[in-house]
C-alpha cells in the first residue's frame, strides 16, 4: 500500500508526471476513436451509394440481401 | 513510387500492413508504459519528473516527423498530381498536430516543477507552438473552399513553406540562447543518457510512429472513400441534370 501511495505520489511531483501522461492518452486515444469513426462512417456511405447504383449491380436483390 | 500512387493498391498494401502496425503499437506501448513509468529509476537532477520526459520528446520527434513527411506527401500532390499524396499529408496532419500538442503540454508540466515556469519565450518554445499553428493552418486551409482541389493545393502550399520551421526548431537550442537544453540523443560521439533511460525513450518512440502508422492508413481509408463518394454524387447529380435536360429540351 505504501508502495502504490509512493507510486503515484512520484517523489511530491505527481501533480505534474499524472497530467502528462493522461492528456497523451487522452489525446491519442479521441484522435484514434474519431479516425475509426470516420473510416467506418464513409466506408458504408460508400457501399450504400454502390449497391444503389443500377448501372453496377441489379437494384433489387442485391440491395434487399445488403439490408437484412 | 509511381506504383504506391493507386487507391486500389494502397488498399491492398494498407489492408496487409495495419494489423501489424496495430499490435506493435500496442505490445510498445505496453512495454514503453511499464518502463517509463515503473522499470526505469528516478533521474538525480530531475527526480520522477524525469518521466514526463518519455511523452515529451518522442512526441516532440513525431511532431517534426509528421510534418516533414505531410510536406514530402503535399511536394508529391503539387508536382505529380498524385491524389493520394493529397489525401495522405491531410491523413497525417491531425496526428502530427496531437504529437505536437502533447509535446507542448508535457514541457509545460515539466518546466513547472524544473525550470519554475509553465512558458518562456524561447527559440526552441515558439518554433514548437508555430509548428502546431502550422498543422492548424494546413487542415483549416484544405477544407476552406467549396471547391476540395484548390484548397488541397493553398494547403499543400502552406506545408511546403512551413517546412522551413523543422529545421530551425531542430538547431534552435544550439543557434540561439535558451532555457530549453540541447539535444542528448541523437548527437555527435553518441547518446548522452543512461541506457535505463534510453530503452522508455525508444520504446515510446516506436510506440508513437506505429500509432502514426495505424491513424494514417485508418484516415487515408476514409479519404479514399469521401473521394469516391463525392465522384459519384457528382455523376449523379450530372446524369439527373442530362434526365432533365432530355425531358424539357
Amino acid at each position: 500500500m505504501a508502495d502504490l501511495t509512493a507510486f503515484f505520489a512520484m517523489g511530491g511531483h505527481g501533480g505534474y508526471v499524472w497530467p502528462a501522461y493522461g492528456l497523451a492518452v487522452l489525446v491519442l486515444v479521441v484522435l484514434l476513436v474519431a479516425s475509426i469513426r470516420a473510416v467506418r462512417k464513409q466506408e458504408r456511405d460508400l457501399e450504400t451509394i454502390q449497391s444503389l447504383r443500377p448501372a453496377r449491380r441489379r437494384r433489387t436483390s442485391v440491395n434487399q440481401g445488403e439490408q437484412a | 513510387m509511381h506504383r504506391f500512387a493507386n487507391p486500389a493498391r494502397f488498399l491492398r498494401i494498407a489492408a496487409i500492413v495495419q494489423p501489424w502496425a496495430m499490435a506493435v503499437a500496442v505490445l510498445s506501448f505496453a512495454a514503453g508504459l511499464w518502463f517509463s513509468l515503473l522499470a526505469s529509476p528516478a533521474d538525480y537532477q530531475q527526480g520522477e519528473t524525469v518521466r514526463i520526459m518519455y511523452i515529451h520528446v518522442p512526441s516532440a520527434w513525431m511532431g517534426m516527423f509528421c510534418y516533414t513527411a505531410m510536406a514530402v506527401f503535399s511536394a508529391m500532390g503539387l508536382i505529380w498530381k498524385h491524389p493520394l499524396a493529397d489525401l495522405m499529408a491531410r491523413a497525417t496532419a491531425p496526428v502530427g498536430a496531437a504529437f505536437t500538442l502533447i509535446c507542448l503540454v508535457t514541457g509545460s508540466l515539466w518546466g513547472k516543477p524544473m525550470w519554475g515556469t509553465w512558458w518562456v519565450w524561447d527559440a526552441r518554445l515558439t518554433s514548437m507552438l508555430i509548428l502546431f499553428f502550422l498543422y492548424l493552418g494546413y487542415m483549416a486551409l484544405a477544407d476552406a473552399f467549396d471547391d476540395p482541389e484548390r484548397g488541397q493545393k493553398a494547403a499543400n502550399i502552406l506545408a511546403l513553406v512551413g517546412v522551413v520551421n523543422v529545421p530551425v526548431i531542430k538547431w534552435s537550442v544550439d543557434w540561439w540562447n535558451t532555457l530549453h537544453q540541447p539535444a542528448s540523443v541523437v548527437k555527435m560521439g553518441g547518446p548522452a543518457i543512461d541506457a535505463s533511460m534510453m530503452v522508455p525513450l525508444i520504446l515510446m518512440a516506436l510506440a508513437f510512429k506505429a500509432y502514426w502508422v495505424v491513424v494514417l492508413i485508418l484516415r487515408t481509408r476514409a479519404e479514399i472513400a469521401a473521394a469516391k463518394l463525392r465522384t459519384l454524387r457528382m455523376a449523379q447529380v450530372h446524369a439527373a441534370g442530362q434526365t432533365e435536360v432530355e425531358l424539357h429540351g
